[in-house]
């Protein structure tokens, strides 16, 4: 505001330039030319990219080569031959529970920290956060240290006798992975479920105090609705990315725990098939998308319901 | 403020509850440490004894100093290089309201939703039609792509909160764009870079599924780590690595997370 209003006052100066330099001067121009930069590596590593693995979905395998001719083979392959679909449906239920599981185990400790700690509160974010910076792949590898056939619990249960052998459903299983997504997304969750309830006007819930709503009642009507925005945002944060996760199936799932991601690996790995890596992965994100729009359209709808 | 009122009375279940959360959260990452010091080539308990074996081991391989040198040029470039787009991204956006503005946030920060594998195989692809062969620098431009979110994420907070005032005293005392930036701006938002620096450079230094795709023979630490889980044999050894880099990424991001909340007026009032 206070920009336009001092080029205002020299209208003299801003006539004799020539439209480049009004350019240069313009606070929008400029702004987008800081913005630039940011974009430029954004469509050179997101866009362009995206735009070459959906036109390389369309193209076949020929030797080590590709065919380069548009076709709808490989998905029509995905839709054809039931394991691909499988693979999909099992990333989903294994993600979906694993979201289930964190959000229902998050939302009491985002609640603690948003309305029962009241010194120190930083240090209790930071304390449940820290975690999710550390190293994915080390989170999960300690669950193989857990879990595994010589982990923690397989060998000690085992080393005193407690056992005959190995307990088989915790390591390579969906069990398994469920554990480690849940866990190592939990710091992700908690976030924003955090954010919305510390954000709910507290004299909202000391008004239903004072028109006779007990605790319980209290916590239906009015934090749990108000901090659902919250619960949404922490279900999309953990169960988008968790569907097409690579690492926690690799070494946690086993043949009966792999799921998408690890297909699409082997199209670009083992079987090195990269245009039907490419068509899964598209339609993995096409899923994902659909999901993610009707989840939106259901809860849109529940919250309008009840408003 | 609510303090003491019925809404604030303690609540003895969720404080049970939220100790044995962090508990189970801190547990699985902290068997880590406690089995690299174990002076046996199982993983399991009962502990059978103390020592540095497998740390002296570890010095004593080329190839894990040769990856922790790789992950640290990678790490050190990708931050700068994020950290600087961050802060003119942040800068622009904070500095007036943009058309289309809300778009771009989420541009930006479609990577941190996004399962990494997508992007991988996507500059995968781009990489190989273009005919660039992997290296370190085609792992640092994946992780690029994987820090900015974080960066800005950062640092747009950091602009926000700015008295915005202190720019105008500046201007208003005759002292151009580019001198009012880094006399006054910068210093201000100077938490918010050190925090985002740290971050992005413990991202980098930790990222796996973009090396997995992106990287040749050149590996990083965490590619390297992949590679040895392999043999049952080396396990103490990795979990050795494993823990100075545990280590490393909690002390670097407690320290950001610590400087970035220093001057966060909302926050001073809670903490």
């Amino acid at each position: 505001m206070t920009d336009a209003a001092a080029h205002a006052t020299q209208p003299g100066r801003s006539v004799r330039r020539g439209p480049i330099a009004r350019l240069r001067h313009s606070k929008t121009a400029q702004s987008y030319a800081l913005l630039a930069p940011s974009l430029l590596v954004l469509v050179i590593g997101v866009v362009i990219p995206f735009l070459i693995l959906l036109a390389m979905s369309f193209w076949t395998r020929q030797g080590f080569e590709f065919d380069t001719t548009m076709t709808t083979a490989n998905y029509a392959r995905t839709m054809d031959e039931p394991i691909f679909g499988a693979f999909l449906m099992r990333s989903f239920w294994v993600s979906g529970i694993a979201t289930v599981a964190t959000v229902l185990l998050c939302y009491p400790m985002a609640y603690y920290v948003a309305f029962h700690v009241h010194s120190r509160k930083m240090l209790w974010i930071v304390l449940m956060t820290l975690p999710f910076w550390t190293s994915y792949l080390l989170r999960v590898f300690a669950w193989k240290v857990i879990l595994g056939y010589e982990g923690v619990i397989n060998a000690s249960l085992l080393g005193m006798g407690m056992i005959e052998k190995p307990l088989e459903f915790l390591l390579y299983s969906q069990t398994a992975v469920v554990i480690t997504l849940a866990h190592a997304w939990a710091a992700f969750a908690i976030l924003p479920m955090y954010v919305s309830l510390e954000k709910i006007d507290r004299s909202l819930l000391e008004a239903a105090a004072d028109l006779g709503d007990g605790p319980v009642l209290r916590f239906l009507r009015i934090t749990l609705p108000l901090s659902m925005p919250g619960v949404i945002a922490a279900s999309f944060l953990i169960f988008i990315p968790t569907t097409g996760d690579y690492i926690t199936p690799a070494l946690l799932g086993g043949p009966d725990g792999a799921m998408i991601g690890n297909l699409i690996q082997l199209q670009f790995g083992a079987v090195n098939n990269w245009p039907m890596g490419a068509a899964l992965s598209i339609v993995l994100m096409a899923w994902i998308a659909a999901i993610g729009l009707v989840f939106l359209f259901v809860t849109r709808r529940a919250q309008r319901m009840a408003a | 403020m609510s303090k003491g009122t019925y809404i604030a009375r303690p609540n003895r279940t969720l404080q049970i509850y939220a100790c044995l959360f962090l508990i189970v959260l801190y547990t699985p990452v902290l068997f880590i440490p406690l089995f690299s010091f174990n002076d046996s080539i199982y993983v399991r308990f009962p502990l059978t004894g103390f020592t540095t074996n497998w740390y002296v081991d570890l010095m004593s391989r080329q190839s894990v100093w040769h990856a922790m040198w790789n992950s640290i040029r990678v790490g050190v470039f990708v931050s700068i290089v994020s950290t600087i787009l961050g802060v003119m991204a942040a800068r622009a956006i904070t500095r007036r309201k943009l058309p289309g503005q809300n778009a771009i946030i989420g541009f930006v920060m479609l990577p941190l939703v996004i399962p990494g594998i997508i992007f991988g195989v996507a500059l995968l692809v781009l990489l190989s039609r273009m005919g660039v062969t992997l290296s370190l620098n085609t792992v640092a431009l994946g992780h690029l792509i994987v820090c900015m979110p974080f960066s800005v994420a950062t640092l747009l907070p950091r602009f926000e909160g700015m008295d915005r005032s202190m720019e105008e005293a500046s201007a208003d005392l005759g002292e151009n764009g580019w001198w009012t930036f880094w006399r006054v701006t910068f210093p201000l938002v100077l938490p918010g870079i050190i925090a985002s620096l740290l971050l992005t450079f413990t991202v980098s230094f930790d990222e796996f599924i973009m090396a997995f795709f992106l990287s040749s023979t050149d590996s990083t630490l965490p590619m390297y780590i992949w590679s040895q889980l392999r043999f049952p044999r080396e396990f103490p050894t990795i979990l050795a690595l494993s823990s100075l880099i545990l280590m490393v990424s909690f002390a670097l991001v407690f320290v950001a997370l610590w400087i970035n909340r220093m001057g966060l007026n909302d926050e001073d009032a809670l903490s």
